[in-house]
């Protein structure tokens, strides 16, 4: 028998939701709010239940519409290197700081999607990184943490 | 109430506040398309700069932020999917698959006469019904609150995606359950934190909405860049299309604009809802009113569906500014700080601002509608330049998004948490995406969560724990049959669907 992503999904959701309703059991009221008509973990009990039945309306009833996905033409490779670029921008954002890390992380996606102009890939990133960085921080006085421009002393 | 028109009129005809609406429509323009940065960062960024002002001359140049701003969200929603603002969510319903199909020129002109439309509707409105409207907001109680917001979720769920109700309503859950993360608003226990600090403030709307919409789309885009169909769409982006508008369009756009506004303005003038719900409601309110050739075109770049949302929108923040001018109760956050504003200077809104400062209160009406035509003057001949971001090759644009989506979240809280949280959600959703979980009911629910809890916590409490309150009062009863209708015929269509 073959099931469909779409139900796996759902049978996933469904799990999911079962956790969200044991958890928002377990929500810590105060002792005066344990009787009351509602109080903290009302909401959330409500909407665990929701899902649950959501769910599994959604498992047991035949798809009236199934979603046609060709797995074969997807492009994993560049999409599994974005996201782990994607991560390693955010570890080195606040370490490394902002202009040098964002402008890295610009310069190495515009490679890895196959771009090869090297003087546009140049201005699209540091210098590109440079104005934004100054319309935030000069000019709407947005604080911006850098430590490799602190230390090579452009910003105070 | 002449004099006083004509008064408001003097004060913002000046030459220099003419000069300050422009600066502020210009700058609020573009912080507005910024990530993260909405009417309200842009208003609350102007506060210190109009302090040295008169106090008209500074709430002039508020009122042009606030509009650019606006604008400014709807046009990153329609050219890269990324609404910076909870109001503009629906506009990308439309706006954006009318971007990619080569007409960008053309959904960024439409947004703009919308935009107009519905405001100039809207300020009419409000010159002539604000002191009376006043009464009407305070008739909804909190059971109609609720109602009304579960009316947006399943009205928003039953159009979204044809066929997909259930996963509609899995996604507003899921939207409701992510909202519910972080510290009770009324007895500061935190739930669902698992003791991380990062997550005891809950998670944040641009968060959620970058990763939903911005970084699950461009994720897409590369996903399915070797999909024959996805190719065919990228060649389109490179055209920029027209901004002129051909008679159908136009004649689409004059049926859509009057209703939109009135449904705007007075969802608008309802305290807490807001342009949210206005333009959620409006986009479902405009499928039900047109053809079924027109349905069939929701959500693949249909004129109405892109009008609607942009019209309420502006009527809804129009009507936002009756609550706060006549009861001194900011309904939204974008008119709290506004109202912050008014009384730095010295300004104390309420039923008493009416009579005791008219000048006030009609220089700010008027300096509104200023705000919006200096907008339009300004912006049209701007659009073919603005929409100029699409034809970036997709090699340049997509790592633009990310970096946008991550610098967005990354200005709001300063830490890495948020921005791995972000691409977790991120990735989810595009997996989510690609078998057609639509996102916006997500979104909506999100957005909403807080207040429907607030509103279910009061009405609970009022009753005394019984569930009576849906059907006590005529007002919540005539909503709660509404849902009931769109449920049940969700159903049956499913149902008769599978039968032929």
């Amino acid at each position: 028998m073959k099931i469909s992503p779409s139900k796996i999904i759902s049978l996933l959701f469904f799990i999911f939701s079962g956790f969200y309703l044991h958890t928002a059991h377990q929500i810590q009221v105060f002792t005066f709010d344990e009787n009351a008509a509602f109080n903290a973990k009302t909401f959330p009990i409500y909407l665990g239940y929701a899902g649950l039945i959501f769910s599994a309306l959604y498992i047991i009833l035949p798809e009236t519409r199934p979603s046609n996905v060709n797995l074969k033409v997807l492009d994993y490779k560049k999409t599994i290197t974005l996201v782990i670029l994607m991560v390693l921008y955010g570890l080195t954002i606040l370490r490394v700081g902002y202009f040098l890390s964002t402008s890295i992380f610009l310069v190495l996606s515009y490679v890895v999607l196959g771009e090869r102009k090297w003087l546009w890939i140049f201005l699209l990133s540091f210098p590109f990184v440079a104005i934004f960085m100054y319309l935030l921080h000069g000019l709407l006085n947005i604080y911006l943490r850098d430590p490799f421009l602190q230390y090579i002393g452009v910003m105070g | 109430m002449i004099e006083g028109i004509l008064i408001g009129l003097e004060t913002a005809f000046s030459l220099k506040n003419l000069i300050m609406v422009m600066i502020g429509c210009f700058a609020g323009t573009i912080i507005g398309m910024l990530p993260g940065l909405g009417p309200m960062t842009a208003i609350a960024l102007m506060i210190p700069i109009t302090y040295g002002f008169e106090p008209s001359t500074g709430l002039i140049l508020m009122a042009g932020v606030y509009y650019g701003a606006v604008f400014g969200g709807s046009t990153s929603s329609i050219l890269i999917n990324a609404p910076g603002i909870p109001g503009t969510v629906a506009t990308s319903f439309d706006g954006y698959p009318m971007a990619q199909q080569g007409k960008a020129g053309k959904a960024l002109a439409i947004a703009a006469y919308s935009s107009f439309a519905g405001g100039t509707i809207a300020a009419i409105f409000l010159l002539i019904a604000a002191p009376s409207l006043s009464k009407v907001s305070l008739a909804f109680r909190s059971p109609d609150y609720f109602g009304l917001m579960i009316l947006g979720l399943t009205a928003v769920s039953a159009f979204s995606a044809k066929g997909h109700f259930l996963k509609a309503m899995m996604m507003v859950v899921l939207g409701l359950m992510l909202a519910s993360v972080g510290q009770d608003t009324l007895s500061d226990i935190p739930r669902f934190t698992f003791q991380n600090m990062n997550l005891s403030d809950g998670i944040s709307f641009v968060l959620v909405v970058m990763a939903t919409f911005a970084m699950s789309e461009a994720l897409t885009i590369i996903f399915k860049a070797n999909d024959p169909t996805r190719i065919a769409k990228q060649i389109s982006l490179s055209q920029l299309g027209s901004i002129k508008l051909d008679k159908l369009e136009t004649k689409k756009m004059i049926t859509t604009i009057p209703r939109s506004s009135v449904l705007g303005f007075i969802i608008g003038v309802l305290p807490g809802a807001g342009s949210t719900i206005a333009s959620f409601l409006a986009y479902g309110m405009e499928r039900n009113f047109v053809n079924d050739e027109e349905k069939q075109k929701f959500g693949k770049g249909s004129v109405n569906g892109l009008a609607a949302p942009e019209t309420a929108n502006n009527a809804a923040c129009s009507g936002s500014f009756v609550p706060l001018l006549t009861l001194g109760i900011p309904g939204s956050g974008t008119t709290a700080v506004m109202l912050g504003a008014l009384l730095g200077f010295g300004i104390q809104p309420g039923p008493r601002l009416y009579q005791t400062n008219p000048e006030i209160f009609w220089s700010v009406i008027m300096s509104m509608y200023i705000g919006m035509v200096i907008l339009l003057i300004l912006n049209l001949p701007l659009i073919p330049y603005i929409a100029r971001v699409l034809a970036t090759p997709r090699t340049f644009l997509i790592p633009l998004i990310l970096f946008f989506s991550v610098t967005g979240i990354y200005l709001m809280s300063f830490n890495n948490f948020d921005i791995y949280m972000m691409i977790g959600i991120a990735v989810v959703a595009t997996i989510l995406r690609l078998y057609d979980f639509p996102m916006p009911p997500l979104i909506l629910a999100f957005v909403l969560g807080g207040l429907m809890e607030e509103n279910l916590r009061r009405s609970l409490l009022i009753s005394d724990g019984s569930w009576n309150f849906l059907w006590d009062r005529p007002l919540t009863l005539t909503i709660m049959c509404i849902i009931a209708i769109i449920v049940f015929w969700q159903i049956f269509k499913s149902f008769k669907h599978k039968i032929n």
